[in-house]
Formats: structure tokens, C-alpha cells, sequence
């Protein structure tokens, strides 16, 4: 009873061999039954992600949020689904109309794709990818393809100036994206998500704090949301690479941020949470999909946590950030995590997880110093008086006033 | 013919379309955009070939870097975004008959080739080719010198491209 989903498997398996259906056609059509309904969910949550999305943020701001509609306001995102639906569909004058129509299409669809490597449960799972880490990073390469394209097809400036931000972004940011992945790929030594959420008797993020943390930033800057959202910076670009897109072809833009944010909660606590690990979800496998959910929303919160308490930073820090600081810790941590996993034993894994731990703080702590002595530096810098601007010397009316000292 | 015969033709024949549109296509956007179309083809090929890394690979390194830095460049260069003129050029038959004997003779290479009429061997449990991969990358009897000259070449183009853009004070 443990287990619903495997059951409703085989059950459908016997009634189409029962129909004389050939054993390929069998497994083809359970397949085709996986991907909608998995996608139907998926599609269904983000309904209400809008929903949970304003809640939030409400909450976040001291205020209530939608609360007319329903019980809670649960009725208002469908309300929102038919507005989109009914406004008026604008493609603006100059534009490329087949790239633009398919570039909302693609930043939704792509995020879709990522929820078939998620391990729900020890037994529900879309695949097992034995590049699954690494197919993560492939998809988010096509995503910021779709942010381009609806970029550059809108005929806009500003829309162009967004997908231009989105590449500096997305580019530099995989980079220690990549590399801090590497790390629970090496504690569990495979890059399936399933096998590395097998691995996690101890959950990775003892054993990697810094790496989960790395991780986490990097999503976020993928994701493009605040302290990152350079990309649609309403107070420099107006909207970004959206500014055109009216309607449903906005609210595909929207959804996608949206799940791609829930589903980046779900790849982390997949490879950092334990995944569907939890109390009793190795004897219920459909408990492990409660944990599982649960942990993905609650990296969800903290992903609007996040967007709602940082400021946005400006272009420059953004990329000093990723490249003076996130990609130097990534190579450190990663070098250091491959040399102790040879020297550690593995035997008792509470040795191991905490000997990883160990040399996670020290580099924090080394980190931090390094980061003190820059701070002083800085501040002394900004301390020291600047050169004062002064008055030209030929003017004689301001060659008194500028003899006196104007500190 | 079985249903994977009929599934390689059309993704032949969709990655050919595409390809060919790369060099039709009047818009260079365009072009680039099919260019994508075409890399993701060749990825679905290595799909199919049971070689999941390459073809994920591919679509990191080819789509994720080369042809989003190519779009990159090209919205950055003034005045080619456009519709450009003819793409032909006076000397379009002369490509069309190299063009034309390159694949002929290729192909009638390939014919007297055994392993073009010789079915696939059955590969084996799928895990085991990353590993493997993995494993002849870093082991001296494969290609560990191979794998380590070309990092010291990407490094010397790394250092090369910080030095050109490097501003001396």
C-alpha cells in the first residue's frame, strides 16, 4: 500500500498486455501516460505558485495579499489565468514573429524538462539519468537561449539590453555553478540525481555546507530573480527582455520563473537535503514524496526569502561577485573535497561527513578572514578625502572662496 | 523497418533541413538560430547511439557556449541583425561541384567500407561507458598526456585572451 504510484504502474502494464498490446507499445504508452500527468501536475502547482508567489511576498511587505476571492484567496489565480487569457494579444511593429511567438514557449517548456530527473521517491522518479547533474546544466543553457531569443525578436532596446545582461549572467554564473556541482557528485560518486539522493544516509549539506551554499547562489543568479534580476531591472531596462509580451505570452515568462524557482528548490534538496528521505519513506515510498515536496517548497520560501530582503546589485558587483569571489571558492572547495574524500575513511560515514564538515569551516573561516582584510582596505580607501573640486583660478570673484579649505 | 529506423530519419532529415537553413536563411540571427536547431539534432543522435554524456555534452558546450556566444556577437556588430542581400555569390557553382565530388567520393569511400553494411554490436549495460570515459581520460595507458596537453592549450588561450584585454596602467 506503500507505494500508489509503482501499483497504478503495474496495473495499467497488465490491463494493456491483457488488451494483446506488443511489450514495446506497452512501456510506450505508460511512458506517454508519465510525462503528461507528471507535466499536468507540474502545471497545476504553478497555478497556484502565483497563489503561494503573492502570499509571500504579502507577508514578506507586512500586508495580507490576496484575500477576496475563495477561502485565503485561492481563487485568484484562476481569476488572474482567464485575464491573461482574454487580454489583448500585442506583437509589436519590427518584430520577428515566429521567434518571438516561440521564445515564451521555450522558457517554460525547458523548465518542465528538469522535472524529469527529479527523484520524487525512492520508486517515482521520471529517469535516472546517469547524466543527470550535467543535464541540468544543458537545460538551463536552452532556457537562457529562450530569454535571447525573445530579447532580440521583441525590436526593442531595452528587451536587447536584457538578453545582452542575460548572457553575461547565465554565462559566468555556470561557471562556479558547474564546478560547486561537482562536489556532491564526487561525495556520491555518480551523477544521477536518484543515486545521488541514495547516497545521502547523511545528508550532503553537512558534508558540503559551502558547496550547497555556492549552489544555491549560482541558482538563484540562473533563475535571474532579485539580488539578481538585472535581467528585467524595472528601474534601468523598464522590464527586460519581457518589456513586449502581452497576455498569456507574459504569463508563460511568469510561470516559468515560477516553477523554474520551485523546481531549482527541488534539484537542491535533491542533492542536498536527502531528497525524499525522511521518516518512514523507505518502507511508504509515497511518504518519500511528501518529504520531498516539502522540502522543495521550503526552499522555495527561501528563494522568495531572498528575493524579497535583498536590494538588486548593480552589473560590476554582480560580476566581480561571481568571478573575485564565487568561482575561486568553487575551485578551493571542490580541490580540497576531492583530496580529503582520498585521505578520509569512509567507513564510518559520520567520520567522513564530519571530517568534510571540518574543512568546510576552516575555508569559511579562512574565507571570512580574507574578506575582513579586503573590507578594511576598501573602507580606507573610501575614507581617504578625494581630490576637491574646485573653481577655475582666472575667475577672480571664486579665487577667494576657493583659497579656504572646504573639507 | 523498425520503429528507430523511422525515428533516425526523421531527425536526419529535420537536422539536414536545418542545417541547409543555416546557409539559406537571409537573417543572421536566423541562421544562428538554426544553427542551434542543427547542434541539438546531432545531440539527439548521440541520444540515440546510447551515448547520454556526448549528447548532453553537446548541448552544453555547443549550444550553451559556442552558438549563444555567436548570437552574442552578432547582435553586438552593428547592421547585421537585418535582412541581408543575395546570399549567393558568383561563385556558387564552383562550391556546388566541389561540394558535389567531396561527398561523392566520401560516400564511395564509405561503400567499400565493411562496417557501413554490417549491423550495430549490442552494447552492453549503459552506466558503464561514463566511467569508463572517465577512466581512459586520467589513466597513463589511454590519454592522460593527450587530456593534459589540452588543458595547458586552453589554459595558454586563457592567459593569452586576459593579456590582450588587459589594460596596462
Amino acid at each position: 500500500m506503500g507505494d500508489p504510484v509503482t501499483l497504478i504502474a503495474q496495473w495499467l502494464n497488465g490491463l494493456l498486455s491483457g488488451w494483446g498490446l506488443a511489450p514495446g507499445l506497452v512501456t510506450l504508452i505508460l511512458i506517454v501516460i508519465g510525462v503528461v500527468v507528471l507535466a499536468t501536475i507540474a502545471l497545476v502547482i504553478d497555478i497556484f505558485m502565483v497563489w503561494l508567489e503573492r502570499k509571500f511576498v504579502a507577508r514578506f511587505q507586512d500586508r495580507i495579499g490576496p484575500n477576496r476571492l475563495g477561502p485565503f484567496g485561492l481563487v485568484q489565480p484562476l481569476a488572474d489565468v482567464i485575464k491573461l487569457l482574454i487580454k489583448e494579444d500585442i506583437t509589436p511593429f519590427g518584430a520577428d514573429k515566429i521567434v518571438y511567438n516561440i521564445a515564451p514557449i521555450m522558457a517554460l517548456a525547458t523548465v518542465l524538462l528538469l522535472w524529469a530527473v527529479l527523484p520524487f521517491s525512492a520508486t517515482t522518479y521520471g529517469t535516472n539519468l546517469n547524466v543527470g547533474v550535467l543535464y541540468i546544466v544543458a537545460v538551463g543553457a536552452i532556457s537562457t537561449l529562450g530569454i535571447i531569443m525573445a530579447g532580440w525578436s521583441s525590436n526593442n532596446k531595452y528587451a536587447l539590453i536584457g538578453a545582452f545582461r542575460t548572457v553575461a549572467q547565465m554565462v559566468s554564473y555556470e561557471v562556479p555553478m558547474v564546478i560547486a556541482l561537482l562536489v556532491p557528485v564526487i561525495l556520491a560518486r555518480s551523477m544521477g540525481l536518484k543515486d545521488i539522493v541514495d547516497e545521502q544516509v547523511i545528508w550532503f549539506i553537512v558534508a558540503a555546507p559551502i558547496a550547497a551554499i555556492l549552489v544555491f547562489v549560482t541558482n538563484i543568479a540562473e533563475l535571474g530573480r532579485a539580488p539578481f534580476d538585472l535581467v528585467e531591472a524595472e528601474s534601468e531596462i523598464v522590464a527586460g527582455f519581457h518589456i513586449e509580451y502581452t497576455g498569456m505570452k507574459f504569463g508563460l515568462f511568469y510561470a516559468g520563473e515560477l516553477l523554474h524557482a520551485l523546481t531549482i528548490g527541488g534539484i537542491f534538496s535533491a542533492l542536498f537535503l536527502g531528497g525524499w528521505r525522511g521518516p518512514g519513506a523507505e518502507t511508504y515510498p509515497i511518504l518519500g514524496i511528501f518529504w520531498f515536496f516539502l522540502k522543495m517548497f521550503f526552499m522555495y520560501w527561501v528563494i522568495a526569502w531572498v528575493k524579497y530582503t535583498f536590494p538588486r546589485i548593480r552589473i560590476d558587483q554582480m560580476l566581480n561577485f561571481n568571478w573575485k569571489f564565487l568561482t575561486p571558492l568553487a575551485l578551493v572547495v571542490l580541490v580540497v573535497t576531492a583530496i580529503l574524500d582520498k585521505v578520509l575513511p569512509h567507513e564510518p560515514l559520520w567520520v567522513y561527513s564530519l571530517g568534510m564538515l571540518a574543512a568546510n569551516l576552516v575555508i569559511a573561516w579562512v574565507t571570512l578572514q580574507i574578506l575582513r582584510s579586503r573590507a578594511r582596505k576598501e573602507r580606507q580607501r573610501v575614507a581617504e578625502p578625494g581630490p576637491i573640486a574646485r573653481p577655475p583660478e582666472a575667475n577672480p570673484s571664486t579665487t577667494q572662496a576657493s583659497t579656504t579649505p572646504q573639507v | 523497418m523498425s520503429a528507430m529506423q523511422i525515428v533516425f530519419i526523421l531527425i536526419a532529415a529535420a537536422t539536414l533541413g536545418a542545417a541547409a537553413m543555416v546557409v539559406i536563411a537571409r537573417n543572421m540571427v536566423h541562421s544562428a538560430l538554426w544553427l542551434v536547431a542543427t547542434l541539438f539534432g546531432v545531440a539527439v543522435f548521440y541520444a540515440i547511439l546510447n551515448a547520454g554524456f556526448l549528447a548532453v555534452a553537446q548541448v552544453v558546450i555547443y549550444i550553451g557556449a559556442i552558438a549563444i556566444l555567436m548570437i552574442f556577437a552578432i547582435m553586438l556588430t552593428r547592421k547585421v541583425t537585418g535582412d541581408m542581400g543575395p546570399g549567393l555569390n558568383p561563385n556558387w557553382m564552383w562550391a556546388a561541384l566541389i561540394s558535389a565530388v567531396m561527398f561523392g567520393g566520401i560516400a564511395w569511400m564509405l561503400s567499400s567500407w565493411q562496417g557501413f553494411s554490417s549491423p550495430l554490436a549490442a552494447l552492453g549495460s549503459r552506466d558503464d561507458s561514463l566511467q569508463q570515459l572517465g577512466m581512459a581520460l586520467v589513466s597513463p595507458d589511454y590519454y592522460v598526456i593527450p587530456f593534459e596537453v589540452a588543458s595547458v592549450l586552453l589554459l595558454a588561450a586563457l592567459i593569452g585572451a586576459i593579456m590582450v584585454a588587459w589594460e596596462r596602467k
